[in-house]
């Protein structure tokens, strides 16, 4: 059960539209989109390809602006620049090659007021919770693609952000890796309180993770329904042998096949029209 | 030591034995050029003796400066240009055909209008090397990955933080190797420009040699600037595999 139900993220109508370029015609992406997420949610957003998904993420966190509505975080609009307390992990490696582990975290802490003392502790309190305190002199290079994901997951939460927003992190990993680090999220949200919002494209990665699911239209991206799992708070990945588990995923399945369907009909994903 | 070192020793070895061979067995005779053992005993005499002394102090300060110039103004100009798109674009052309100018048909005006000094010279290295800084401070910065800015303005990260901290630093291999091309063109611009505008430096210490049939210098001072752009490009060939080698390149 959730404990408290304080909205943390409100979105009101949210819409966003590309504009016509290059001979191409504008495109209504997305929305509008009305949701909450709660203070200390764990928030799972699954959709077809194209639906506007990563565009919602990047609206939440001020690399996109909405076309119409409001988003606002902790009961503040969110503006043209970066709000403070949100961090936001990508799918792909966004590691800086060229710093070790440890300076890649502790790039994260670069605009804090902490002496170092503190910084140290922080960076390696965030090192212990991903797992990677043996491995903070070495370089990106030298690890796995989970362990550089690992880095990056650190390096947000070193910042201890109030929401964290997760573009598919774990689309490159292997199914077993996925369920692995699926449970070392679990445990570093548990330990941080932070919210979560998470954007996949795995039905069972979304119904073992989520407190909540919102499952998307195809374009332009609505939301469709919205999965309440009832899990417990204290979960892992075991929670897949519970017969729950099925009908939940079945559910979102109904859904997202029809959309999935309308959406492969189309030409051109939404993604393809934002480059 | 590793296999490949040691195979470009011996390749340096077998060509420097085999000049011995061809000079002590009168096959190259001396006035076209001196035995290596003769070189280097005579580079050691020029070193010595401190006569070339400010030739040397000249050359290298008037290659500095202008690498310098070049780095700087090269990593200025092609941050700059890829930032806008519509530059870019109106210079694209220049960059591509701009080795194909040669630089030195230059001097006449470039003499006219700074005069005899270091300027002119300093210029054409400059002029050299700039546009090599420039094309690879572009490439480099071309090839960052959309979601290293992200992460810069996630970070919330200013403009200059953004291009010092992260543009910069991961277009690193590719400014490394504009910096190599940069050395030479340099010195390639101030060893040449004293050639043929100068009273002074290497280059002219080289020409006047040359004129006066002189081996005992110019063979000596021409080994010399082999060992200094030996020693340079040896010191940012082993800083570029660091790099690389961090960054699981190599």
């Amino acid at each position: 059960m959730m404990e408290a139900v304080t909205a943390h993220v409100a979105l009101k109508g949210v819409e966003k539209t590309f504009p016509a370029r290059e001979g191409r015609p504008a495109v209504h992406a997305l929305g509008p989109i009305n949701l909450e997420i709660r203070q200390g949610e764990f928030f799972s957003v699954v959709g077809p390809s194209g639906c506007g998904k990563s565009t919602l993420l990047e609206i939440l966190c001020a690399l996109s602006t909405a076309t119409n509505g409001s988003v606002q975080f902790e009961g503040k609009d969110i503006g043209s620049t970066v709000p403070d307390g949100v961090g936001v992990v990508f799918q792909e490696d966004a590691s800086l090659p060229w710093l070790t582990v440890t300076e890649n975290v502790a790039f994260g802490l670069r605009r804090a007021d902490l002496d170092k003392t503190e910084r140290d502790q922080r960076v390696q309190d965030a090192l212990k919770l991903v797992g990677l305190i043996d491995f903070a002199n070495s370089y990106p290079a030298q690890l796995s693609g989970g362990m550089r994901q690992r880095v990056c997951i650190a390096r947000t939460l070193v910042m201890k952000p109030r929401l964290i927003l997760m573009d598919e992190p774990f689309g490159a990993l292997d199914q077993q890796t996925r369920l692995l680090m699926g449970d070392e999220l679990l445990n570093m949200w548990r330990n941080t309180g932070a919210s979560v919002f998470l954007i996949t494209h795995a039905l069972d990665e979304a119904a073992m993770l989520a407190d909540r699911i919102g499952v998307m239209s195809a374009r332009p991206g609505c939301l469709v329904d919205i999965v309440e799992t009832g899990w417990p708070r204290d979960r892992d990945s075991r929670i897949v042998e519970r017969p729950e588990f099925g009908a939940i995923t079945a559910r979102m399945w109904k859904t997202l096949r029809e959309e999935s369907i309308k959406t492969m009909g189309r030409s051109t994903p939404a993604s393809e029209h934002q480059q | 030591m590793n296999r490949v070192t040691v195979a470009r020793i011996a390749v340096i070895c077998a060509t420097i034995a085999l000049l011995e061979f061809m000079c002590l067995a009168g096959w190259i005779d001396k006035i076209t050029m001196q035995a290596p053992h003769l070189i280097a005993r005579d580079l050691y005499r020029l070193l010595t003796s401190g006569r070339m002394n400010g030739a040397i102090v000249k050359t290298l300060t008037n290659t500095l400066i202008a690498l310098l110039l070049a780095i700087s103004v090269g990593l200025i100009v092609g941050a700059a240009i890829h930032r806008w798109r519509a530059f870019r674009e109106a210079l694209d052309p220049l960059f591509a055909t701009y080795y194909a100018i040669p630089v030195f048909a230059f001097y006449p005006l470039l003499i006219v209008v700074f005069g005899l000094g270091e300027l002119p010279q300093i210029l054409i290295a400059f002029m050299l090397g700039v546009v090599a800084m420039i094309v690879n401070t572009l490439n480099g910065l071309d090839r960052i990955s959309p979601v290293i800015l992200k992460t810069g303005r996630i970070m919330q990260l200013g403009p200059i933080e953004m291009a010092w901290k992260l543009s910069l630093q991961a277009a690193g291999p590719y400014i490394i190797t504009g910096v190599k091309l940069a050395v030479a063109y340099a010195f390639i611009g101030t060893i040449g420009s004293e050639f043929i505008m100068s009273t002074g430096g290497i280059g002219y210490e080289i020409s006047f040699a040359y004129n006066n049939f002189d081996n005992a210098t110019m063979y000596p001072l021409i080994v010399l600037i082999l060992i200094v752009s030996i020693i340079i490009n040896a010191v940012l060939t082993h800083w570029e595999r660091i790099l690389l080698t961090r960054r699981g390149l190599r």
